[in-house]
């Protein structure tokens, strides 16, 4: 199939294997964080580890945006979802993260209509179709997700739409990769950007990583070679002792990102003073949330929502996996008491998260390929 | 919702360093420390499940890991019987000497008329293929029908006439039924329950249970055509594909299997779960590995294609008219031959093995080389499938 095989070609894979494992300094460690949930999804879909030498790391990082959603917020959409004529709509990645008294799909079983769409276009046609009912959309994401809503506020607007509302979740990936920068308990390398935001925010964000922190960053795309050769470049930096931010994905990420799309977000949305990451904490002008401007699509305005703080279960490490202090399987209860079946952290439920993607795709003994041992090259 | 399974987990991980002075577990190296998590996660999969949640949610419908667990906890757990224990897609039972099967399954696909079908012929081929594959010769089925006020009859008779073309397509015949009513909004449309007998004829014992290390396994055509048809049927996607169900009777092909290789050890029709749920159903059944290789699945353009889209893959996708089967490895190509002569078999390949390491575990050379785990699908991708 044309576009997807090419990015999928085994023997370029085992080229790129080769030339990664010939840039390691024997006896030195290489950690390096893909951002994005995305990349974690492909790099346990394909095996893409098995391409690697044992002392290159990937650390999964905070890009999930299902992940970092806080109980106390799925406890607020569910409130939402339960007052009199509300259809709130979801993507479906969130239809399982729990709650502390449930999922949407617990919530659904006990009354509620949550429905599951694919675009928040979709929650719009819903609320033209059913004018005697409120529509609440539960915006999550970063800034890849972020326009779609904007737009969809900005066409609602337009048509003068009275019962559309939004729930908004939105959350900016740079001050969490700073937060992670801060965290004195990680040493990284390097970092695999996020591909998708580039597209909107551009590859300029990350200049500070490379000048305050000295620390390389490739911005890469989504198909597995594309994550092979930015770890190439990654490492190849690492040899040369640059530090840079260089665009892999330039097919897709322009170097300023997308005008359009970050007008709409300041069209309709405003940063918050500080937001609660889950596992994180609050972490400060690091989400959006509805301008006032649109304040009647604003559903934090529109209805009451309760807001309280829910702390995370004890034993949940969600927090740790995602600063990628701990493995997925490092966690007390990963596995075991946490399951994709019955989740206790996000991790566990969205297919970009790092626990499921490894207890999904990545519980076994994995043998590298020869040329990520190096034994092709003797 | 009860915490008591995490103090379970908790006081598990515990235990499972005793011994270990809490730095001598940090030493011990990495892999190590992995694999000792991978056994404890393997252990609790073992172990017998408990539903947990306090009402049925869509994911226990999905033939996943939640219809699994209910399956196992609720079901089996008041039926339990040495006929119903092995969860085969027909029970097996001596009746006045004869031998025979005996299934049944219920229809609510939505939307009810897609290209390629209908409920009527999902209804009528769904019942004969789970007797196929059980490897009996199906003859007699039942047809419940539970409508909702306002139906038109117009349709009905549409379906029925689809349930009769199938039934003739494939030599059975409905002959015994009812009929039930529900007020508007109390059902959607149309649904339809069938149970069928067949009677096993020929001298093998069919069963996932049987399947051994360096057997082949083999699937019978393109993957995932129903799902996709149906997903792109509903209309809410804004994507168009050239593709239809591929629902069909396979006792034919089934015949012509088990006439070339008569040592099959089990067939099974890849419907709710798709493929990759059976070969999970095989691992587990015969405490097995499964290794098999992407590039030899059979997956029509569109289907990828669309899957590639809507992010999902074709392993979970339910097929119609599609089995899968164990074979001794010796006998790979001739099943794979015999498949082929019917034309529903046309594109039938050998997919992977059954191999004696990692029990339990299905494992996907992938495209690109790597190597990853295909578990049981978690939560509904699409539901009313079928």
């Amino acid at each position: 199939m044309r576009f997807v095989d090419e990015f999928r070609d085994a023997d370029k894979a085992h080229a790129l294997a080769a030339k990664i494992a010939a840039l390691c300094e024997p006896g030195r460690q290489y950690k390096l964080m893909e951002v994005c949930g995305g990349h974690t999804h492909t790099i346990y879909k394909h095996g893409l580890e098995d391409y690697l030498p044992e002392s290159v790391t990937l650390v999964h990082g905070p890009g999930c945006p299902v992940c970092v959603i806080p109980m106390g917020r799925v406890d607020d959409a569910i409130h939402l979802a339960s007052q009199p004529d509300v259809i709130m709509t979801s993507f479906g990645d969130m239809m399982r993260v729990p709650g502390s008294g449930g999922s949407f799909f617990d919530a659904n079983a006990e009354g509620t209509n949550i429905k599951m769409v694919y675009s928040p276009l979709d929650s719009l046609k819903l609320a033209r179709q059913n004018p005697d009912k409120q529509v609440v959309f539960m915006a999550i994401g970063f800034e890849t997700t972020a326009p779609s809503t904007a737009m969809t506020m900005i066409r609602a607007a337009a048509e003068g739409l009275t019962n559309f509302s939004v729930f908004c979740n939105h959350v900016t990936i740079v001050p969490a990769i700073k937060a992670i920068l801060d965290s004195p308990d990680l040493r990284l390398d390097g970092f695999l950007g996020p591909g998708h935001v580039s597209t909107v925010i551009g590859c300029r964000p990350y200049e500070f990583i490379a000048r305050q922190y000295g620390k390389p960053v490739v911005v890469a795309g989504f198909e597995p070679l594309d994550i092979l050769q930015s770890i190439y470049m990654l490492m190849l930096q690492l040899s040369q002792g640059r530090a840079e931010v260089e665009n892999q994905y330039s097919r897709v990420v322009p170097w300023n990102g997308n005008p359009v799309a970050l007008k709409a977000i300041g069209e309709t949305m405003a940063l918050r003073p500080y937001f609660e990451w889950r596992g994180l904490g609050f972490i400060s002008h690091s989400a959006l949330q509805v301008k006032e401007k649109y304040a009647a699509m604003d559903a934090e305005r529109v209805f009451s929502v309760p807001g309280v703080r829910v702390a995370d279960p004890k034993a949940c490490q969600c927090g740790e996996v995602l600063k990628g202090v701990l493995k997925p399987w490092e966690c007390k209860v990963f596995g075991t008491a946490c399951t994709p079946e019955t989740p206790i952290g996000t991790c566990m439920v969205s297919p970009e998260g790092a626990c499921a993607a490894y207890y999904n795709f990545g519980r076994m003994n994995r043998t590298r390929v020869a040329e990520a041992t190096g034994t092709a090259r003797s | 919702m009860s915490r008591s399974w995490i103090d379970e987990a908790l006081a598990e991980s515990e235990q499972s360093s005793e011994g270990l002075a809490a730095e001598g577990r940090r030493q011990l190296p990495l892999a190590d420390r992995e694999q000792q998590v991978l056994d404890r996660i393997d252990r609790a999969r073992r172990r017998r499940p408990k539903v947990r949640e306090e009402r049925v949610t869509m994911s226990h419908g999905a033939g996943g890991k939640a219809t699994h667990t209910l399956i196992e906890a609720v079901f089996l757990g008041a039926f339990r019987n040495p006929l119903l224990e092995p969860l085969e897609d027909a029970a097996q039972l001596a009746v006045g000497g004869a031998r025979i099967a005996f299934t049944t399954d219920s229809y609510v696909v939505s939307p009810l008329f897609f290209p390629g079908g209908d409920i009527g012929d999902l209804a009528v081929n769904g019942t004969v293929n789970d007797l196929a594959v059980s490897g009996a010769r199906p003859l007699y089925l039942s047809a419940g029908f539970i409508l909702e006020e306002g139906f038109p009859v117009a349709d009905l008779q549409r379906i029925t006439g689809s349930m009769k073309a199938a039934a003739a397509a494939a030599g059975v015949h409905v002959v015994t039924g009812d009929t039930k009513v529900v007020q508007k909004g109390k059902a959607d449309g149309c649904y339809i329950n069938t149970a069928g007998v067949g009677v096993l004829e020929r001298d093998v014992v069919l069963g996932v249970a049987h399947a051994q290390a360096g057997d082949a396994i083999v699937v019978s055509g393109p993957i995932g055509d129903h799902g996709i048809t149906i997903m792109l049927a509903r209309g809410e996607l804004d994507i168009e594909a050239d593709i239809t169900s591929d629902t069909a009777p396979l006792n034919g092909l089934v015949a012509g299997l088990l006439g070339a290789v008569p040592g099959v050890r089990a067939m099974r029709d890849a419907t709710r779960g798709g493929v990759a749920t059976i070969l999970n159903e095989i691992a587990k059944a015969a405490d097995v590995g499964v290794l098999v290789h992407e590039d030899d699945i059979p997956v029509r353009d569109e289907v990828r294609g669309a899957s590639e889209l809507l992010g999902i893959d074709p392993m979970y996708v339910a097929c119609e008219g599609r089995l899968v089967a164990v074979v001794p490895g010796a006998d790979a190509d001739r099943a794979v031959a015999a498949l082929r002569a019917h034309p529903l078999g046309e594109q039938a390949a050998v997919i992977g093995h059954v191999r004696a390491e990692q029990p339990g575990i299905v494992q996907i050379k992938t495209q690109f080389g790597g190597t990853r785990i295909v578990d049981l699908l978690v939560g509904d991708p699409l539901p009313r499938i079928c």
